[in-house]
C-alpha cells in the first residue's frame, strides 16, 4: 500500500477544515452551482474533488471547506437546498482515510538524479517519467506527506505541480451512499438466498 | 401518442398544471411560441410593456392568489429585464416560472444575436433553473418547475428554451408523477422537538411569537390564531408577514422592525422566549444581530433547515411546515393568561402608541392611508413601492386576511408597485386593488399603464407624491448632516400622464380633498389615478437606525411633531 501507514490517514486533522461529501446528480451545470453557492455565501473552497460514484448517474463531490469562513452545519444546508444535490454527509467528525495524488515535475542532472530518486523511495512515489534533465513523480497520501515531498523536492526546482485536492472515505461500515431502493425482483432474489434486505444492509448510510 | 412541436408541448403542459394567464412579450426566438399561442384559448397572454414587468405581474399574481405566476421573456435583453422581477420574487420567496427564449441549439455558446447566458445569470436567485436541449423534455420539466415552485419554500423557476427545441416535434408524454431525489421537503416537524417547544413555551413567563411571510404561504392564519389564544402569546409580525395574524385581534400588536412599533420592537427586546414562525430574522426585521435581546430563548419553526441557526442560535430548531407543525404545538401547550407581561407591552403602547396620527393642517401621508383604510372598510388589497410610503402603507392600514399587502420586503424593489398591483387584479377580478406608489417608484414602470387600458383593469394608483426619494431623503437628513443629494426628482404631471394614457386622473392638494378623491375614484368602475400631493418632508416614525439595536428604537423628534 502506499502511505506510511494504516493510521496516516485518520492523524487528526486541522480544526479549521471540514470535510463535507455531497452526491450529485450528474448533470450539467451542477459544478456551476456548488462553487457559486460556496462563492455567494463566502464559504472558502480549500478543494474540491469530483467524479463518478458507486451509483450510475450520480457523481461524489468531496470539498474541503475552510471552517473559519464557514459553519460546517450552514455549508450542509445550503448544499441541500440545491435540487441536484441528493446527499451531504459531514466527515469531519468521522475517523476516515483522506488521500490525495499529486505530479510533480522535478528538475535533475545526471549528478542529482540518484538522490532524488532516493528521496522518492522514502515517500514511496512512483517514477512515472524520465527525462534527461527532469523527472515526474507520483505520489498519493495524506497531505502531509505530499507537503513532505515537496518541501525535499523544492532545493532541486520544481518545475511543476499538480494535485488532486483531498478524497476522503469513512472507516469501516459508514458510507456516504445513497440506497435506491431495491426493485421488488431483485429483493425477492436475495431474500430466497437468505440475505437480508434493503435497510438492514451492513452497510448503513448514516 | 400524440406528436407535437415543443411550442405546443410547453403551452400544453403548463395548461395542464393549471396555469390560465401568461405576463409576456415577444421577440425573435420565442416566436415559435406565439406563433402557436392562438391554439390554446385558455391561455390569456397579457402583453406587457417592459419584462421586467412581466416578472412583477406574475409575482403580483402570485402572490395575490397563492398560485404560481408565469411570465416569458425572448432571449438576451428579454431575459435580462426578468432579472430583477425574478430576483424580487427570489428574496421574498414566492413561486414564479419565469420562461426565456434562447438561441438555437447549434448557436448555444456562440455569442449570436440576442444570446445571454440566462440559466447561469440566474442561478443564484432561482430556486432551480433548467436549460432544455429536447422537446420531449419540456413536459416533465414544467411538472418539475410547477413542484418545486410551489411546495416547500416556494421560489422562481427558471426555464430556458432555445428557438429550435421550440419547433422540434416529438411524442408527447405526460409525467404520472414527479420524483426528485434531491428534493423532498420536510412537512411534519419532528414531534420530540414540538414537545420541547411546548415545554419552552409552558415555562416562559415573557412569550411572545414573531411571524413572517411563512404564515401566508403556509395558509396557517388559523391555525397561528388558535396557538396565539390557546397560550395567550401576544403576536408580532415581520414586515412581510403583515396580514399573516388579523391585525385588529386584541393580541396584535403590529410589526417588528426597521420602522416596526415602538411597543413591537420592545417587546421582541424584552422576550424571554421568541417563538419564530416561518421568518428568517433579517437585519431589517432584527436591528443589529449582536444587540439583540441577549438572554431570549429562541424556538425557529421554519420549513427551509437552512434558515435555522443562520443568523441567530436557535434553543429550539423545527424544520416543519406551519400548517402541519402549528397545530401539534397548540395541543401540548398549556392555557395561560401572561396577564403582567401583556399589560407590560400594553403600558409601553400607550406611552409610545407609534400609530397615532397627530392632528395638522397638512396632507399627511399617514392620514391619507388611514382614510384609504376607512373608506374601503379594510377590505382592499395594497400594493406598495419601496421607500416612505410603503411603511406607512404597512403602519395605517390594518390588515385582517392573508395576502392584504403585497410589498416588495426583501430585494426592496423600487417600481414594483404598478407591475404587482396589475398581476394582483388579475388574480383577484371584481376585488378592490390599491397601487400605493411612490412618486419616484412609480416612473420606473409607469410604462404599463398601458396594460390597464388594454386589459380593463381597474386598478386605482395612488401617488404619495412628495417630490423625493423620500426614504433616501429622510436618510441624509438624519445621518448625512442634511447635504441633500439627487433627491429631489422633478416630475411630469401625473394627471395629464394617465389621461395621455386614457386613464381617469384625479388630484388631491389640501387634506381635504383626501376623502372625495378616494370617494370619486372607488365610485368608477375603471382605473384610476390619483396625484396625492402630500406634506413633503415629513419622515417615517418609529426608526431603528442602521446598526442599532431594536432597543434603541427613535419615536419622532419633538421638533418634527411640531411641524
Ligand atoms: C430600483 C431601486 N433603486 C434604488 C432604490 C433605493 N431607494 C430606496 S427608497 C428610495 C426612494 C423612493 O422614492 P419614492 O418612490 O418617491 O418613495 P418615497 O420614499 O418618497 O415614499 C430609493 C431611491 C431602491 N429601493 N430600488
Ligand atoms: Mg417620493
Amino acid at each position: 500500500m502506499t502511505g506510511l501507514g494504516p493510521s496516516n490517514g485518520s492523524r487528526p486533522r486541522s480544526r479549521r477544515q471540514h470535510i463535507v461529501v455531497a452526491i450529485v446528480e450528474d448533470k450539467p451545470g451542477v459544478l456551476m452551482r456548488v462553487a457559486s453557492l460556496f462563492r455567494r455565501r463566502g464559504f472558502n473552497i480549500e478543494s474540491l474533488t469530483v467524479g463518478h460514484s458507486e451509483a450510475p448517474g450520480l457523481s461524489r463531490m468531496t470539498i474541503v471547506v475552510d471552517g473559519e469562513s464557514a459553519p460546517v452545519e450552514q455549508v450542509e444546508k445550503q448544499l441541500y437546498k440545491l435540487i441536484d444535490v441528493v446527499k451531504v454527509s459531514d466527515l469531519s467528525q468521522e475517523d476516515l482515510i483522506a488521500r490525495e495524488l499529486a505530479m510533480i515535475k522535478v528538475r535533475c542532472n545526471n549528478l542529482n538524479r540518484h538522490e532524488l530518486l532516493e528521496i522518492a523511495n522514502v515517500f514511496r512515489a512512483d517514477v512515472i517519467d524520465i527525462a534527461s534533465n527532469s523527472l515526474i513523480l507520483q505520489v498519493v497520501g495524506y497531505e502531509d506527506k505530499i507537503n513532505g515531498l515537496i518541501k525535499m523536492c523544492e532545493p532541486y526546482g520544481v518545475r511543476e505541480m499538480s494535485r488532486t485536492g483531498r478524497m476522503a472515505m469513512a472507516r469501516g461500515t459508514k458510507t456516504t451512499t445513497v440506497h435506491e431502493a431495491e426493485p421488488p425482483k431483485i429483493a425477492q432474489i436475495h431474500a430466497s438466498q437468505g440475505r437480508r434486505v434493503e435497510g438492514e444492509l451492513p452497510f448503513s448510510s448514516d | 401518442m400524440t406528436r407535437m412541436t415543443g411550442a405546443q408541448m410547453l403551452l400544453d403542459s403548463l395548461q395542464r398544471e393549471g396555469v390560465d394567464t401568461i405576463f409576456g412579450y415577444p421577440g425573435g426566438v420565442v416566436l415559435p411560441l406565439y406563433d402557436t399561442l392562438p391554439e390554446f384559448p385558455g391561455l390569456h397572454h397579457i402583453l406587457v410593456r417592459h419584462e421586467q414587468a412581466a416578472a412583477h405581474m406574475a409575482d403580483g399574481y402570485a402572490r395575490a392568489s397563492g398560485r404560481m405566476g408565469v411570465c416569458l421573456g425572448t432571449s438576451g435583453p428579454g431575459a435580462t429585464n426578468l432579472v430583477t422581477g425574478i430576483c424580487t420574487s427570489w428574496m421574498d420567496s414566492t413561486p414564479v416560472l419565469a420562461i426565456t427564449g434562447n438561441v438555437a441549439r447549434t448557436l448555444l455558446g456562440k455569442d449570436g444575436f440576442q444570446e445571454a447566458d440566462i440559466t447561469g445569470i440566474t442561478q443564484p436567485i432561482t430556486k432551480h433553473n433548467y436549460l432544455v436541449m429536447n422537446s420531449r423534455e419540456i413536459p416533465l420539466t414544467v411538472r418539475e418547475a410547477k413542484h418545486i415552485a410551489t411546495t416547500g419554500r416556494p421560489g422562481p423557476v427558471l426555464i430556458d428554451i432555445p428557438k429550435d427545441v421550440f419547433q422540434e416535434q416529438d411524442r408527447f408524454e405526460w409525467p404520472e408523477q414527479v420524483s426528485l431525489r434531491g428534493y423532498k421537503p420536510t412537512l411534519e416537524g419532528h414531534a420530540g422537538m414540538i414537545r420541547r417547544a411546548a415545554e419552552l413555551i409552558n415555562q416562559a413567563k415573557r412569550p411572545i411569537i414573531i411571524s413572517g411571510h411563512g404564515i401566508i404561504w403556509g395558509d396557517a392564519q388559523k391555525e397561528l390564531v388558535e396557538l396565539a389564544e390557546k397560550a395567550n402569546i401576544p403576536v408580532i409580525t415581520t414586515f412581510l408577514g403583515i396580514s399573516g395574524f388579523p391585525e385588529l385581534h386584541p393580541l396584535s400588536y403590529g410589526f417588528l422592525g426597521m420602522h416596526g412599533m415602538y411597543y413591537a420592537n420592545m417587546a421582541a427586546d424584552e422576550a424571554d422566549l421568541v417563538v419564530a414562525i416561518g421568518m428568517r430574522f433579517d437585519d431589517r426585521a432584527m436591528g443589529r444581530f449582536n444587540a439583540f435581546n441577549p438572554g431570549v430563548k429562541i424556538v425557529h419553526i421554519d420549513i427551509d433547515p437552512a434558515e435555522i441557526g443562520k443568523n441567530f442560535p436557535t434553543a429550539v430548531p423545527i424544520v416543519g411546515d406551519a400548517k402541519h407543525v402549528l397545530p401539534k404545538l397548540t395541543e401540548h401547550v398549556h392555557e395561560r393568561e401572561h396577564k403582567e407581561w401583556i399589560r407590560w407591552i400594553d403600558h409601553v403602547r400607550e406611552e409610545h402608541p407609534s400609530l397615532e396620527i397627530r392632528e395638522s393642517r397638512r396632507m399627511l401621508p399617514q392620514y391619507v392611508v388611514r382614510t384609504l383604510y376607512e373608506e374601503t372598510s379594510g377590505n382592499a388589497t395594497i400594493v406598495t413601492g419601496v421607500g416612505q410610503h410603503q411603511m406607512w402603507a404597512g403602519q395605517h392600514y390594518f390588515y385582517n386576511r392573508p395576502r392584504q399587502l403585497i410589498s416588495s420586503g426583501g430585494l426592496g424593489t423600487m417600481g414594483f408597485e404598478l407591475p404587482a398591483a396589475i398581476g394582483a387584479q388579475v388574480a383577484l377580478p371584481g376585488q378592490e386593488v390599491w397601487a400605493i406608489c411612490g412618486d419616484a417608484g412609480f416612473q420606473m414602470t409607469l410604462q404599463e399603464m398601458a396594460v390597464l387600458v388594454d386589459q380593463r383593469l381597474p386598478v386605482k394608483i395612488a401617488i404619495f407624491n412628495n417630490g423625493y426619494l423620500g426614504m433616501v431623503r429622510q436618510w441624509q437628513q438624519l445621518f448625512y448632516d442634511k447635504n441633500f443629494v439627487s433627491v429631489a426628482v422633478t416630475q411630469p404631471d401625473f394627471v395629464k400622464l394617465a389621461e395621455a394614457y386614457g386613464i381617469k386622473a384625479l388630484r388631491a392638494e389640501t387634506k381635504s380633498d383626501v376623502q372625495s378623491v378616494i370617494q370619486e375614484a372607488r365610485d368608477f368602475p375603471g382605473p384610476v389615478l390619483i396625484d396625492f400631493q402630500i406634506d413633503q418632508e415629513e419622515n417615517v416614525w418609529p426608526m431603528v437606525p442602521a446598526g442599532a439595536a431594536l432597543s434603541e428604537t427613535i419615536e419622532a423628534p419633538a421638533e418634527e411633531v411640531a411641524r
